[in-house]
Protein backbone atom coordinates (compact mmCIF):
# COMPACT_ATOMS: atom_id res chain seq x y z
CA UNK A 1 0.00 0.00 0.00
CA UNK A 2 1.26 3.75 -0.70
CA UNK A 3 1.99 5.94 2.24
CA UNK A 4 1.44 9.21 2.44
CA UNK A 5 5.00 9.92 2.70
CA UNK A 6 5.17 8.37 -0.69
CA UNK A 7 2.63 9.80 -2.23
CA UNK A 8 4.06 13.15 -1.57
CA UNK A 9 7.52 12.10 -2.35
CA UNK A 10 6.62 10.91 -5.82
CA UNK A 11 4.30 13.82 -6.98
CA UNK A 12 6.53 16.39 -9.38
CA UNK A 13 5.84 19.65 -6.98
CA UNK A 14 8.17 17.65 -3.91
CA UNK A 15 10.66 16.06 -7.11
CA UNK A 16 13.57 15.89 -5.45
CA UNK A 17 12.83 16.86 -1.82
CA UNK A 18 14.71 15.33 0.88
CA UNK A 19 13.10 13.19 2.87
CA UNK A 20 13.40 14.12 5.83
CA UNK A 21 11.48 17.15 4.36
CA UNK A 22 9.17 14.93 3.09
CA UNK A 23 8.89 13.16 6.36
CA UNK A 24 7.78 16.52 7.74
CA UNK A 25 5.21 17.44 5.53
CA UNK A 26 3.58 14.27 5.42
CA UNK A 27 2.20 15.01 9.62
CA UNK A 28 0.59 18.07 7.99
CA UNK A 29 -0.99 15.85 4.80
CA UNK A 30 -4.44 13.65 4.60
CA UNK A 31 -5.96 11.67 1.80
CA UNK A 32 -8.55 13.81 0.15
CA UNK A 33 -11.37 12.91 -2.51
CA UNK A 34 -14.00 15.73 -4.20
CA UNK A 35 -17.24 14.21 -5.74
CA UNK A 36 -17.42 15.75 -9.66
CA UNK A 37 -19.62 19.20 -9.61
CA UNK A 38 -18.45 19.71 -6.06
CA UNK A 39 -16.62 23.25 -4.64
CA UNK A 40 -13.53 22.25 -3.18
CA UNK A 41 -13.33 26.20 -1.89
CA UNK A 42 -14.93 29.06 -2.58
CA UNK A 43 -13.88 32.92 -2.76
CA UNK A 44 -13.84 34.76 0.81
CA UNK A 45 -13.45 31.30 2.98
CA UNK A 46 -10.54 30.88 4.55
CA UNK A 47 -7.69 29.29 3.19
CA UNK A 48 -6.32 26.45 5.41
CA UNK A 49 -4.71 23.99 3.10
CA UNK A 50 -3.55 23.12 -0.75
CA UNK A 51 -3.66 19.94 -2.53
CA UNK A 52 -1.31 18.13 -4.98
CA UNK A 53 -4.08 16.51 -7.18
CA UNK A 54 -3.38 12.91 -7.77
CA UNK A 55 -6.04 12.53 -10.16
CA UNK A 56 -9.22 14.22 -12.09
CA UNK A 57 -10.05 17.95 -12.67
CA UNK A 58 -9.99 21.28 -11.47
CA UNK A 59 -11.76 24.66 -12.57
CA UNK A 60 -10.84 27.97 -10.84
CA UNK A 61 -13.56 30.26 -11.51
CA UNK A 62 -14.25 33.51 -10.46
CA UNK A 63 -17.95 35.49 -10.09
CA UNK A 64 -19.02 38.54 -11.98
CA UNK A 65 -22.77 39.94 -11.13
CA UNK A 66 -25.38 38.98 -13.29
CA UNK A 67 -22.80 36.41 -15.56
CA UNK A 68 -22.30 32.94 -14.99
CA UNK A 69 -19.64 32.08 -13.40
CA UNK A 70 -16.42 32.93 -15.98
CA UNK A 71 -13.37 29.48 -15.72
CA UNK A 72 -9.97 31.18 -15.70
CA UNK A 73 -7.59 28.29 -15.77
CA UNK A 74 -7.85 24.00 -15.38
CA UNK A 75 -5.77 21.88 -13.30
CA UNK A 76 -5.46 18.12 -13.34
CA UNK A 77 -3.14 15.23 -12.45
CA UNK A 78 0.20 16.05 -11.40
CA UNK A 79 -0.81 20.26 -10.27
CA UNK A 80 -0.84 21.94 -7.55
CA UNK A 81 -4.12 24.07 -6.18
CA UNK A 82 -3.82 26.73 -3.63
CA UNK A 83 -1.50 29.35 -2.45
CA UNK A 84 -3.35 31.35 -0.56
CA UNK A 85 -2.46 29.52 2.89
CA UNK A 86 0.85 31.01 2.13
CA UNK A 87 0.28 34.24 2.38
CA UNK A 88 -2.07 36.97 4.47
CA UNK A 89 -4.94 37.55 5.42
CA UNK A 90 -5.22 33.25 3.89
CA UNK A 91 -8.44 33.75 2.00
CA UNK A 92 -8.97 32.04 -1.07
CA UNK A 93 -9.56 34.59 -4.17
CA UNK A 94 -11.43 31.95 -6.65
CA UNK A 95 -13.65 29.27 -6.81
CA UNK A 96 -11.96 25.59 -7.03
CA UNK A 97 -14.71 23.48 -8.84
CA UNK A 98 -14.02 19.66 -9.57
CA UNK A 99 -15.43 19.21 -13.12
CA UNK A 100 -14.60 15.46 -12.70
CA UNK A 101 -13.95 13.23 -9.42
CA UNK A 102 -10.33 13.94 -7.64
CA UNK A 103 -7.99 12.55 -5.54
CA UNK A 104 -5.62 14.72 -3.96
CA UNK A 105 -3.32 14.99 -1.07
CA UNK A 106 -4.46 17.74 1.35
CA UNK A 107 -1.52 19.43 3.15
CA UNK A 108 -2.74 21.39 6.61
CA UNK A 109 -1.47 25.21 5.50
CA UNK A 110 -1.53 26.42 9.41
CA UNK A 111 0.21 23.11 10.10
CA UNK A 112 2.72 23.68 7.34
CA UNK A 113 3.42 27.66 8.21
CA UNK A 114 4.15 26.50 12.01
CA UNK A 115 6.75 24.20 10.74
CA UNK A 116 8.10 26.61 8.29
CA UNK A 117 8.58 29.39 10.96
CA UNK A 118 10.26 26.77 12.57
CA UNK A 119 12.59 25.33 10.28
CA UNK A 120 13.39 28.22 7.87
CA UNK A 121 15.17 25.14 4.82
CA UNK A 122 11.81 23.82 4.95
CA UNK A 123 9.88 27.19 4.57
CA UNK A 124 12.75 28.49 1.61
CA UNK A 125 11.91 24.72 -0.03
CA UNK A 126 8.57 25.13 -0.17
CA UNK A 127 8.29 28.76 -0.83
CA UNK A 128 10.94 28.14 -4.29
CA UNK A 129 8.86 25.51 -5.31
CA UNK A 130 5.95 27.90 -5.02
CA UNK A 131 7.39 30.79 -6.57
CA UNK A 132 7.86 28.68 -9.33
CA UNK A 133 4.51 27.65 -10.04
CA UNK A 134 3.27 31.42 -9.31
CA UNK A 135 6.11 32.25 -12.26
CA UNK A 136 4.21 29.96 -14.81
CA UNK A 137 0.93 30.54 -13.93
CA UNK A 138 1.29 34.82 -14.31
CA UNK A 139 3.22 34.07 -17.27
CA UNK A 140 0.73 31.44 -18.83
CA UNK A 141 -2.04 34.39 -17.73
CA UNK A 142 -0.21 37.09 -19.52
CA UNK A 143 -0.23 34.79 -22.40
CA UNK A 144 -3.81 34.20 -22.40
CA UNK A 145 -4.62 38.33 -21.83
CA UNK A 146 -2.78 38.70 -25.58
CA UNK A 147 -5.93 37.15 -26.71
CA UNK A 148 -3.98 35.82 -29.74
CA UNK A 149 -6.66 34.17 -31.86
CA UNK A 150 -8.95 37.21 -31.79
CA UNK A 151 -9.69 38.26 -35.49
CA UNK A 152 -7.78 41.75 -36.25
CA UNK A 153 -5.28 41.80 -34.38
CA UNK B 1 2.21 24.95 -74.89
CA UNK B 2 -0.33 23.43 -73.87
CA UNK B 3 -1.59 25.02 -70.32
CA UNK B 4 -0.31 21.93 -68.25
CA UNK B 5 3.01 22.69 -69.69
CA UNK B 6 2.45 26.21 -69.47
CA UNK B 7 1.56 25.76 -65.56
CA UNK B 8 4.50 23.40 -64.73
CA UNK B 9 6.66 25.68 -66.29
CA UNK B 10 5.43 29.32 -65.09
CA UNK B 11 5.08 29.33 -61.27
CA UNK B 12 3.58 32.58 -62.13
CA UNK B 13 0.57 31.00 -63.98
CA UNK B 14 -3.01 30.15 -62.05
CA UNK B 15 -4.37 26.93 -62.73
CA UNK B 16 -8.26 27.39 -63.05
CA UNK B 17 -9.16 24.30 -60.21
CA UNK B 18 -12.93 23.85 -59.27
CA UNK B 19 -14.44 23.92 -55.75
CA UNK B 20 -15.37 20.35 -54.93
CA UNK B 21 -16.46 20.51 -51.63
CA UNK B 22 -16.75 23.31 -48.90
CA UNK B 23 -17.43 22.29 -45.56
CA UNK B 24 -17.91 24.92 -42.79
CA UNK B 25 -15.80 24.70 -39.93
CA UNK B 26 -16.46 26.85 -37.53
CA UNK B 27 -18.55 30.50 -37.65
CA UNK B 28 -15.71 32.52 -39.76
CA UNK B 29 -13.66 28.92 -41.21
CA UNK B 30 -14.07 26.69 -44.28
CA UNK B 31 -12.12 24.12 -45.60
CA UNK B 32 -12.38 24.18 -49.56
CA UNK B 33 -11.70 21.20 -51.23
CA UNK B 34 -10.32 21.82 -54.87
CA UNK B 35 -10.05 19.67 -58.12
CA UNK B 36 -7.72 20.48 -61.30
CA UNK B 37 -9.86 20.72 -64.02
CA UNK B 38 -9.27 17.43 -65.60
CA UNK B 39 -9.63 15.64 -62.56
CA UNK B 40 -6.61 14.24 -62.97
CA UNK B 41 -4.29 12.90 -59.66
CA UNK B 42 -0.69 14.35 -60.02
CA UNK B 43 -1.23 17.12 -56.76
CA UNK B 44 1.71 16.00 -54.98
CA UNK B 45 3.36 18.62 -51.86
CA UNK B 46 4.78 18.42 -49.03
CA UNK B 47 3.12 19.30 -45.51
CA UNK B 48 3.35 22.88 -44.78
CA UNK B 49 3.80 23.76 -47.95
CA UNK B 50 1.19 26.78 -49.63
CA UNK B 51 -0.73 28.15 -52.62
CA UNK B 52 -1.36 30.96 -54.27
CA UNK B 53 -5.50 31.01 -54.42
CA UNK B 54 -6.68 33.51 -56.89
CA UNK B 55 -10.46 34.81 -56.39
CA UNK B 56 -11.06 35.97 -60.09
CA UNK B 57 -12.17 39.63 -60.11
CA UNK B 58 -10.89 39.61 -56.10
CA UNK B 59 -7.26 39.13 -55.41
CA UNK B 60 -4.85 36.23 -54.81
CA UNK B 61 -4.34 34.90 -50.94
CA UNK B 62 -1.20 32.80 -49.96
CA UNK B 63 -2.87 29.58 -47.98
CA UNK B 64 -1.65 26.68 -46.68
CA UNK B 65 -2.35 23.39 -47.97
CA UNK B 66 -4.44 21.52 -45.39
CA UNK B 67 -4.91 18.06 -46.94
CA UNK B 68 -4.03 14.85 -46.75
CA UNK B 69 -0.62 14.10 -49.15
CA UNK B 70 -1.53 10.48 -49.88
CA UNK B 71 -5.22 12.01 -51.79
CA UNK B 72 -3.68 13.64 -55.06
CA UNK B 73 -6.60 14.29 -57.22
CA UNK B 74 -7.03 16.93 -54.46
CA UNK B 75 -6.00 20.23 -52.64
CA UNK B 76 -7.53 21.00 -49.63
CA UNK B 77 -7.46 24.27 -47.82
CA UNK B 78 -8.48 25.62 -44.79
CA UNK B 79 -9.21 29.46 -44.69
CA UNK B 80 -10.52 31.92 -42.32
CA UNK B 81 -12.63 34.56 -43.52
CA UNK B 82 -11.10 37.84 -42.13
CA UNK B 83 -11.22 40.39 -45.03
CA UNK B 84 -12.62 40.71 -48.69
CA UNK B 85 -10.27 38.50 -50.22
CA UNK B 86 -10.80 35.50 -48.09
CA UNK B 87 -14.49 36.09 -47.29
CA UNK B 88 -14.64 35.69 -50.93
CA UNK B 89 -12.89 32.50 -51.00
CA UNK B 90 -15.18 31.13 -48.60
CA UNK B 91 -18.37 32.28 -50.45
CA UNK B 92 -17.36 29.87 -53.24
CA UNK B 93 -19.64 27.42 -53.98
CA UNK B 94 -19.24 23.93 -55.64
CA UNK B 95 -18.01 23.92 -59.31
CA UNK B 96 -16.68 28.17 -59.28
CA UNK B 97 -13.15 28.40 -60.32
CA UNK B 98 -10.53 29.55 -58.03
CA UNK B 99 -6.84 29.82 -59.59
CA UNK B 100 -3.80 28.22 -58.29
CA UNK B 101 -0.45 28.45 -58.08
CA UNK B 102 2.20 26.49 -56.56
CA UNK B 103 2.65 24.77 -54.13
CA UNK B 104 5.49 26.76 -52.66
CA UNK B 105 7.59 26.87 -49.73
CA UNK B 106 9.38 24.32 -47.67
CA UNK B 107 7.48 22.07 -45.93
CA UNK B 108 7.93 20.35 -42.21
CA UNK B 109 10.84 18.25 -41.98
CA UNK B 110 8.79 14.99 -41.54
CA UNK B 111 11.34 12.91 -43.09
CA UNK B 112 13.90 14.41 -40.25
CA UNK B 113 11.47 13.28 -37.47
CA UNK B 114 11.04 9.25 -38.54
CA UNK B 115 12.51 7.37 -35.64
CA UNK B 116 11.61 10.14 -33.32
CA UNK B 117 8.70 11.01 -31.24
CA UNK B 118 6.56 14.09 -32.70
CA UNK B 119 5.33 16.67 -31.06
CA UNK B 120 2.89 18.83 -33.03
CA UNK B 121 1.56 22.50 -31.22
CA UNK B 122 -0.85 24.35 -32.78
CA UNK B 123 -2.88 27.74 -31.74
CA UNK B 124 -6.45 28.39 -33.97
CA UNK B 125 -5.64 28.24 -37.59
CA UNK B 126 -2.45 27.16 -37.01
CA UNK B 127 -4.01 23.56 -36.93
CA UNK B 128 -4.38 23.72 -40.61
CA UNK B 129 -0.76 23.69 -42.20
CA UNK B 130 -0.34 21.07 -39.87
CA UNK B 131 -3.07 18.59 -39.99
CA UNK B 132 -0.80 17.01 -43.39
CA UNK B 133 1.90 16.38 -40.92
CA UNK B 134 -1.10 14.39 -38.98
CA UNK B 135 -1.72 12.51 -41.96
CA UNK B 136 1.62 11.63 -42.82
CA UNK B 137 2.80 10.22 -39.31
CA UNK B 138 -0.94 7.99 -39.41
CA UNK B 139 -0.31 6.60 -42.74
CA UNK B 140 3.01 5.60 -42.11
CA UNK B 141 2.71 4.71 -37.70
CA UNK B 142 5.84 2.26 -38.32
CA UNK B 143 8.01 4.95 -39.22
CA UNK B 144 7.25 7.04 -36.15
CA UNK B 145 7.45 7.05 -32.28
CA UNK B 146 4.47 8.69 -30.09
CA UNK B 147 2.58 11.50 -32.28
CA UNK B 148 1.54 14.18 -29.66
CA UNK B 149 -0.89 17.26 -30.58
CA UNK B 150 -1.49 19.63 -28.73
CA UNK B 151 -4.45 22.59 -30.05
CA UNK B 152 -4.92 25.64 -28.41
CA UNK B 153 -7.97 27.55 -29.69
CA UNK B 154 -9.72 30.49 -28.38
CA UNK B 155 -13.26 29.30 -27.23
CA UNK B 156 -14.93 26.03 -27.52
CA UNK B 157 -16.77 27.11 -30.63
CA UNK B 158 -13.45 28.14 -32.30
CA UNK B 159 -11.95 24.28 -32.39
CA UNK B 160 -11.17 22.93 -35.97
CA UNK B 161 -11.71 19.33 -37.06
CA UNK B 162 -13.23 18.49 -33.78
CA UNK B 163 -14.46 14.98 -35.20
CA UNK B 164 -10.70 13.99 -36.48
CA UNK B 165 -9.15 15.60 -33.07
CA UNK B 166 -11.30 12.87 -31.29
CA UNK B 167 -10.53 10.02 -34.30
CA UNK B 168 -6.54 11.18 -33.65
CA UNK B 169 -6.38 10.40 -30.01
CA UNK B 170 -7.54 7.26 -30.48
CA UNK B 171 -4.92 6.14 -32.31
CA UNK B 172 -2.08 4.10 -30.79
CA UNK B 173 0.95 5.94 -29.49
CA UNK B 174 -1.28 8.96 -30.23
CA UNK B 175 -2.15 11.52 -27.45
CA UNK B 176 -4.18 14.73 -28.71
CA UNK B 177 -5.27 17.27 -26.14
CA UNK B 178 -7.07 20.38 -26.75
CA UNK B 179 -7.09 23.51 -24.59
CA UNK B 180 -9.36 26.84 -25.40
CA UNK B 181 -8.43 29.64 -23.71
CA UNK B 182 -11.71 30.95 -22.58
CA UNK B 183 -13.87 28.06 -21.60
CA UNK B 184 -17.70 28.10 -21.36
CA UNK B 185 -19.64 26.07 -18.02
CA UNK B 186 -20.52 23.61 -20.79
CA UNK B 187 -16.51 23.03 -21.76
CA UNK B 188 -15.44 19.75 -19.99
CA UNK B 189 -11.73 20.16 -21.59
CA UNK B 190 -8.98 22.01 -20.68
CA UNK B 191 -8.84 25.86 -19.90
CA UNK B 192 -5.48 27.98 -20.14
CA UNK B 193 -3.31 28.61 -22.98
CA UNK B 194 -1.36 25.96 -25.19
CA UNK B 195 1.91 25.75 -22.93
CA UNK B 196 -0.36 24.56 -20.26
CA UNK B 197 -0.51 21.40 -21.69
CA UNK B 198 2.72 20.86 -21.62
CA UNK B 199 3.23 19.32 -18.87
CA UNK B 200 1.17 16.26 -20.36
CA UNK B 201 2.40 15.25 -23.09
CA UNK B 202 3.84 11.84 -23.05
CA UNK B 203 7.15 11.73 -25.20
CA UNK B 204 11.05 12.26 -24.57
CA UNK B 205 12.15 15.72 -25.31
CA UNK B 206 15.33 14.72 -26.25
CA UNK B 207 14.11 11.93 -29.00
CA UNK B 208 11.54 14.09 -30.41
CA UNK B 209 10.39 16.89 -32.71
CA UNK B 210 8.78 19.45 -32.39
CA UNK B 211 6.68 21.61 -35.15
CA UNK B 212 4.79 24.69 -33.92
CA UNK B 213 2.50 26.87 -35.99
CA UNK B 214 -0.27 29.69 -34.62
CA UNK B 215 0.29 33.56 -34.25
CA UNK B 216 3.93 34.50 -33.88
CA UNK B 217 3.71 35.47 -30.62
CA UNK B 218 2.17 31.86 -29.32
CA UNK B 219 4.91 30.38 -31.21
CA UNK B 220 7.71 33.08 -29.30
CA UNK B 221 5.61 31.57 -25.49
CA UNK B 222 5.99 27.95 -27.10
CA UNK B 223 9.39 28.05 -28.53
CA UNK B 224 10.77 29.05 -24.86
CA UNK B 225 8.74 26.77 -22.99
CA UNK B 226 10.01 23.77 -25.17
CA UNK B 227 13.29 24.87 -24.19
CA UNK B 228 12.32 25.23 -20.86
CA UNK B 229 11.03 21.47 -21.04
CA UNK B 230 14.52 20.03 -22.63
CA UNK B 231 14.22 20.92 -26.53
CA UNK B 232 16.90 21.46 -27.96
CA UNK B 233 16.35 24.93 -30.50
CA UNK B 234 17.55 22.83 -33.88
CA UNK B 235 14.83 20.11 -33.03
CA UNK B 236 12.26 22.84 -32.87
CA UNK B 237 10.19 24.70 -35.94
CA UNK B 238 7.92 27.16 -36.60
CA UNK B 239 6.03 28.02 -39.67
CA UNK B 240 6.05 31.67 -39.98
CA UNK B 241 4.45 34.36 -42.06
CA UNK B 242 4.02 37.78 -43.83
CA UNK B 243 2.77 39.13 -46.65
CA UNK B 244 3.49 36.82 -49.87
CA UNK B 245 3.13 38.00 -53.11
CA UNK B 246 4.66 36.23 -56.02
CA UNK B 247 5.28 33.14 -53.72
CA UNK B 248 8.75 32.59 -55.45
CA UNK B 249 11.55 35.06 -53.96
CA UNK B 250 11.08 37.53 -56.86
CA UNK B 251 9.19 40.30 -55.12
CA UNK B 252 9.97 40.76 -51.56
CA UNK B 253 7.29 41.29 -50.26
CA UNK B 254 7.76 38.61 -47.62
CA UNK B 255 11.49 39.42 -46.73
CA UNK B 256 11.78 38.81 -42.99
CA UNK B 257 15.46 39.92 -42.31
CA UNK B 258 17.42 38.08 -44.69
CA UNK B 259 14.73 35.24 -45.26
CA UNK B 260 11.85 35.37 -48.07
CA UNK B 261 9.36 33.89 -45.88
CA UNK B 262 7.89 32.11 -49.45
CA UNK B 263 10.72 30.26 -50.68
CA UNK B 264 13.24 30.07 -47.79
CA UNK B 265 10.05 29.15 -45.34
CA UNK B 266 7.76 29.35 -44.46
CA UNK B 267 9.12 26.36 -42.21
CA UNK B 268 12.09 27.44 -40.34
CA UNK B 269 14.20 25.92 -37.34
CA UNK B 270 13.86 27.87 -33.89
CA UNK B 271 17.49 28.37 -33.88
CA UNK B 272 17.47 30.51 -36.77
CA UNK B 273 13.96 32.73 -36.05
CA UNK B 274 14.94 33.31 -32.70
CA UNK B 275 17.47 36.28 -33.20
CA UNK B 276 15.09 37.96 -35.75
CA UNK B 277 11.90 36.83 -33.40
CA UNK B 278 13.49 38.97 -30.67
CA UNK B 279 13.36 42.20 -32.96
CA UNK B 280 10.99 45.02 -32.76
CA UNK B 281 8.70 45.67 -35.08
CA UNK B 282 10.20 43.34 -37.69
Amino acid sequence: METLEHIIAEHSFFAGLESYYTNLLTGCASNVRFDAGTYIFKEGEEANEFYLIRTGKVALEIFAPQRKPIMLETLGEGEVLGWSWLLPPYQWRFHAHAVETVRAIALDGKCLRTKCEENHDLGYEILKRFAHIMEQRLEATRFQLLDVYRVGR
Amino acid sequence: MTMATAATTDPMLPQPYSVRQVIKETADTFTLTLEPPNGAGGNRFQPGQFSMLWVFGVGELPISISGDPAERDRLVYTVRSVGQATLALVSREVGDAVGVRGPFGTGWPVAEAEGRDVLVIAGGIGLAPLRPVIYEVLHNREKYGRLVVLYGARSPRDVLYRKELAAWGRQRETQVLVTVDYGGLSWRGHVGVVTTLFKYARLQPARSLAFACGPEIMMRFVARDLETHGFARENIYLSMERNMKCGIGFCGHCQYGPHFICKDGPIFPYDRMRPLLEKYEL
